[in-house]
């Protein structure tokens, strides 16, 4: 059975706040969701699926089925990291599809910048029973950056990729990030300020990084159905696929993500291909996460990721591929460290022509959503999603 | 320049032999006796094949780097890397006592081991 036509897309919602000092984390939740399903034209008491992950306070998704006084018939909180809410989406369809609910609501919320978390550059064990891999790893110091930036250095070493290669993807996020009032970051940056901003971890440098930030963001996914009642701009979910990519038991290989398999699986599904895509929003923790992904979804061929993003190509107006036209994870907003729900927003926005008109593209009808969670140079979850508008 | 602490590894029963050997210098690796793979993290059923007969090896101690990073935000920057062992597996590694700027992918390094803070020391490496 596929998902296909199944379900659509009502309503999203970002959180405005990239600095959450004086709200709660079951709070956002809450509000984010609010926001989601007055977009859509909906209400809490239509809701009879709910999706969540790890950032949700509480065993699974039962305290904020609680808090927010839901009552769904199915829920679902598969945890791949950022990716999560990607998955959750495709996830949503198949539950639609299976006429397990018509209306599924998904949510993130997050405040490391509240709480202080030193996000990228320090170890974290995860606490309690270790994992079998924790040995092996955690007394070594990976952090998110470094194991990152192992994945950029075999890049450039096998295929010659350059800093400032990578640096165009940071430069063309910040061009779309001028644009967004509540991106934390809005100046427009060259590629010499980025390679020349402070080196973090060997190849990566500081404007190599996204944000940190508070705050989370909702989607409403619903039936055929229900689509057709309500006055929104129907967006159809056309394709979804997941992978969860780890270091294969000693052969592991930097160089290419779990977007070779999840990207494949949603636009097979979907009937479509890359060069039909007219906008992408694609998981930007780094610069590299963007480069690798781009290849792995088949927007060029393994290994020319660099020569493909330099030149601008990735800037809305100009690029041939436009990308992360809210300012991404790089620039705007990366909730929770979790910059997946966020991508879909976009791309929903781009669908519906309610981009910001800078950047909105022109008849844009058919989008993918991409994500990665975890760590890209350890295991990784990737979920992809392909969009259209109808 | 201030000498960086390494936390000990959370040791489980699965893994407790290896931990043991390297407290004595040697680097073990797990090998599978049905399909003859060798594999790393270690562990008793054989992720390949998913035989049960695995047996630990012990390996050279020689390898080449695969890919590292410099960690340089750390309060004592270290060398973040995987090593591919002359037996096959990648492995979680750092390398230690060498001139981070002169590092390389493809470069040759022999295994050391560096105290950690209460617990087993840990296999790291070294320019050959």
């Amino acid at each position: 059975m596929s998902i296909k036509g199944k379900a659509y897309i009502a309503g999203i919602y970002e959180h405005p706040t990239r600095l959450a000092k004086d709200i709660s984390l079951a709070q956002i939740h809450a509000q984010v969701a609010k926001g989601a399903l007055e977009d859509a034209g909906l209400t809490k008491d239509d809701v009879d699926g709910y999706f969540c992950a790890g950032d949700a306070p509480g065993l699974g998704p039962m305290s904020m089925v609680e808090y927010m006084g839901l009552r769904p018939r199915h829920v679902d909180s598969t945890d791949t990291g950022g990716s999560s809410y990607v998955l959750h989406v495709g996830h949503a369809a198949q539950a639609i599809a299976a006429g397990k609910c018509k209306v599924a609501l998904i949510t993130l919320a997050g405040r490391p910048r509240a709480e202080g978390m030193a996000t990228g550059t320090v170890p974290r064990s995860r606490g309690g029973t270790p994992t079998p891999d924790e040995p092996f790893e955690f007394p070594y110091g990976p952090t998110v950056v470094n194991m990152y930036a192992m994945c950029a250095m075999r890049h450039m070493h096998e295929f010659g990729t350059t800093s400032e290669q990578l640096a165009w993807i940071k430069v063309a996020a910040s061009h779309h990030a001028q644009h967004n009032p509540h991106a934390l970051l809005r100046d427009v940056v060259t590629v010499e300020e980025v390679v020349n901003s402070p080196m973090i971890s060997d190849p990566l440098h500081r404007l190599d990084c996204c944000v940190i930030t508070d705050g989370g963001g909702a989607i409403v996914v619903v039936a055929p159905e229900i689509a057709a009642k309500l006055k929104r701009p129907k967006v159809k979910l056309l394709g979804a696929g997941e992978f969860i990519k780890t270091q294969m038991s000693g052969k592991v290989d930097l160089t290419y993500s779990g977007a070779r398999v999840s990207g494949a699986a949603a636009f097979a599904e979907a009937g479509v291909k890359p060069a039909d895509i007219k906008y992408a929003s694609i998981y930007d923790s780094f610069t590299i996460t963007v480069l690798m992904q781009l290849e792995d979804l088949g927007f060029c061929e393994k290994g020319k990721g660099g020569a493909f993003v330099a030149d601008g190509n990735l800037i809305a107006g100009t690029g041939k591929l436009p990308f992360n036209t809210d300012g991404g994870g790089l620039c705007s907003n990366h909730p929770g460290n979790r910059g997946g729900l966020t991508k879909v927003l976009e791309a929903v926005r781009q669908l519906r022509g309610e981009a910001h008109p800078a950047v909105q593209v022109k008849n844009c009808d058919l989008a993918v959503a991409h994500g990665t969670g975890g760590s890209l140079g350890l295991r990784h979850g990737s979920a992809t999603v392909i969009l259209g508008r109808e | 320049m201030a000498e960086r602490k390494l936390p000990a590894p959370a040791i489980s029963q699965e893994t407790q032999a290896y931990w043991d050997a390297a407290a004595k210098g040697k680097l073990l690796v797990r090998k599978c006796t049905s399909c003859g793979q060798v594999h790393h993290y270690p562990r008793t059923i054989c992720p390949f094949c998913f035989s049960d007969k695995t047996e630990w090896i012990e390996a050279s101690g020689k390898g080449t780097i695969y890919s590292y990073s410099v960690m340089r935000r750390a309060p004592v920057p270290y060398a973040m890397a995987y090593v591919t062992l002359a037996e096959g597996p990648r492995m979680v590694t750092n390398i230690v006592d060498c001139d981070f700027d002169k590092l390389k992918c493809e470069q040759a390094v022999k295994l050391v081991f560096k105290p950690t803070d209460g617990g087993p020391p840990l296999p790291m490496f070294t320019p050959a």
